[in-house]
């Protein structure tokens, strides 16, 4: 087996366990850092196919490579996007549930308008 | 068994160790530490990979900045951890939920060993028109020539996800300093470190900004260095974040793209369509716009990770 097909088997996993954690894991911020595993698999499911790319002296396809820079870029400022709405959420009602039936404070408040 | 394909599966095994952790662990602050060791294990991946760009952008980015992201909210979010920790759910949702992610890494897996052979692949046209660019590094032509479109997109996304970030400040807030005032015992190791470091770190940053035209690096990985020596200042209490109402701030932080821009629609007019270079102009105006970009960048990384302001502004 050779490097490109053994990472792209490890970003199938990856994205695998993200998956689980993502649905699995009730705290808000670990779904956040799962939703980061799947991203990761992805791109590097990405990489390892750039990688097969390699041609004339170069050692994979620089194209998906640049556009592997500009992901990570975007998914980090998606996950701080993310942990901002967490944080506000936590500073509004004390608590980071997502669970539809959750007694939240801002139901029971008047709206603040 | 070659050492190498030894290396590519002992990493290959660590990460996926590493990733069960994160999702396994109780403590969501020891799942956030893993994500880091896990960032830069991927980070090895690549330059396994043979892309090193990639790798510095995932040590710098992914492990870095996400890192202290994720340690900073998982700090304030620690006492929610228990009351959370009751909602996990049953067996029937977890077996689902297991019988999803393995087809789906089942499905994955078998796209992975169906890859078309040989592969299709750029590099050739890349590597053929590199001449023209004036730029020696494949990966930041694509960014910067190439494929700019997506660059000017996301230096956009990047300042919007930053917009999103502010709009959730409270009222009485809004226009104030981003993130809690730090402080650190003035004599300790964190105020020492961040007196230490940043020299250190803005000359490294800059360089790797600037050989990013011919070698491995280029302005997204220079621009978080320089980002994290700031936020290092700031967690010291040496400095504080700029209140986001000052008009030095909103100007640097919409130079980058508004440059971009105006190169770009310039082009149409010089070169016959947006975001061309005229012949023999590409490498000035590619550095031109790296240069007006690298300021925005730093910014916006460094005030993402410093989140909503919280604090009233200055009267």
């Amino acid at each position: 087996m050779n490097a490109p097909t053994l990472f792209g088997l490890c970003a199938a996993a990856l994205v695998g366990v993200g998956l689980y954690g993502l649905i699995v894991n009730p705290q808000p911020l670990r779904k956040i850092l799962a939703f980061n595993l799947i991203g990761c698999g992805v791109f590097l499911l990405f990489g390892a196919i750039a990688r097969r790319g390699a041609a004339v002296g170069m050692g994979g396809d620089p194209v998906p490579q640049a556009l592997l820079i500009t992901g990570i870029v975007v998914a980090f400022s998606a996950t701080a996007l993310a942990v901002a709405l967490v944080l506000r959420l936590f500073d509004e009602t004390g608590s980071v549930t997502l669970a539809s039936d959750a007694p939240a404070k801002a139901q029971a408040d008047p709206p603040d308008a | 068994m070659t050492l190498a394909l030894a290396v590519d599966i002992s990493l290959t095994l660590l990460v996926l160790a590493v990733a069960g952790w994160i999702i396994a662990v109780r403590d969501t602050f020891a799942a956030v530490i893993g994500f880091v060791a896990y960032g830069l294990l991927l980070a090895l991946i690549w330059v396994r990979l043979a892309a090193p760009d990639v790798a510095l952008t995932e040590a710098a980015i992914g492990g870095g900045l996400t890192g202290a992201l994720l340690i900073g909210a998982a700090g304030r979010l620690r006492k929610t951890e228990a009351a959370t920790r009751a909602e996990y759910p049953g067996v029937l949702i977890r077996t689902l939920a297991a019988i999803l992610a393995v087809t789906v890494t089942a499905a994955l897996a078998v796209g992975v060993l169906a890859l078309p052979d040989p592969a299709p692949t750029l590099a050739p046209a890349a590597v053929a028109s590199l001449a023209t660019t004036g730029v020696g590094n494949p990966v930041t032509a694509v960014l910067l020539a190439f494929r700019s479109m997506d660059t000017l997109l996301e230096a956009i996304v990047v300042l919007l996800a930053l917009l999103g970030v502010w709009s959730l400040a409270p009222d009485r807030a809004w226009g104030g300093y981003p993130g809690p005032r730090h402080h650190a015992d003035p004599d300790g190791i964190l105020a020492y470190l961040a007196r230490l470091l940043p020299p250190i770190g803005i000359i490294v940053g800059l360089y790797i900004f600037w050989i990013g035209a011919d070698l491995p690096g280029g302005k997204f990985q220079g621009a978080t260095i320089l980002a994290a020596m700031w936020l290092l200042v700031i967690e010291a209490g040496l400095a504080d974040t700029p209140p986001i109402s000052r008009t030095w701030l909103r100007v640097l932080l919409v130079t980058g793209p508004l440059v971009f821009i105006a190169i770009g629609f310039a082009g149409s007019i010089t070169a016959g369509a947006v975001l061309a270079y005229p012949e023999g102009y590409a490498k000035p105006l590619i550095i031109a716009i790296e240069i007006a970009l690298m300021p925005t960048l730093v910014l916006t990384l460094a005030l993402l990770v410093a989140g909503a302001p919280q604090r009233m502004p200055p009267q």
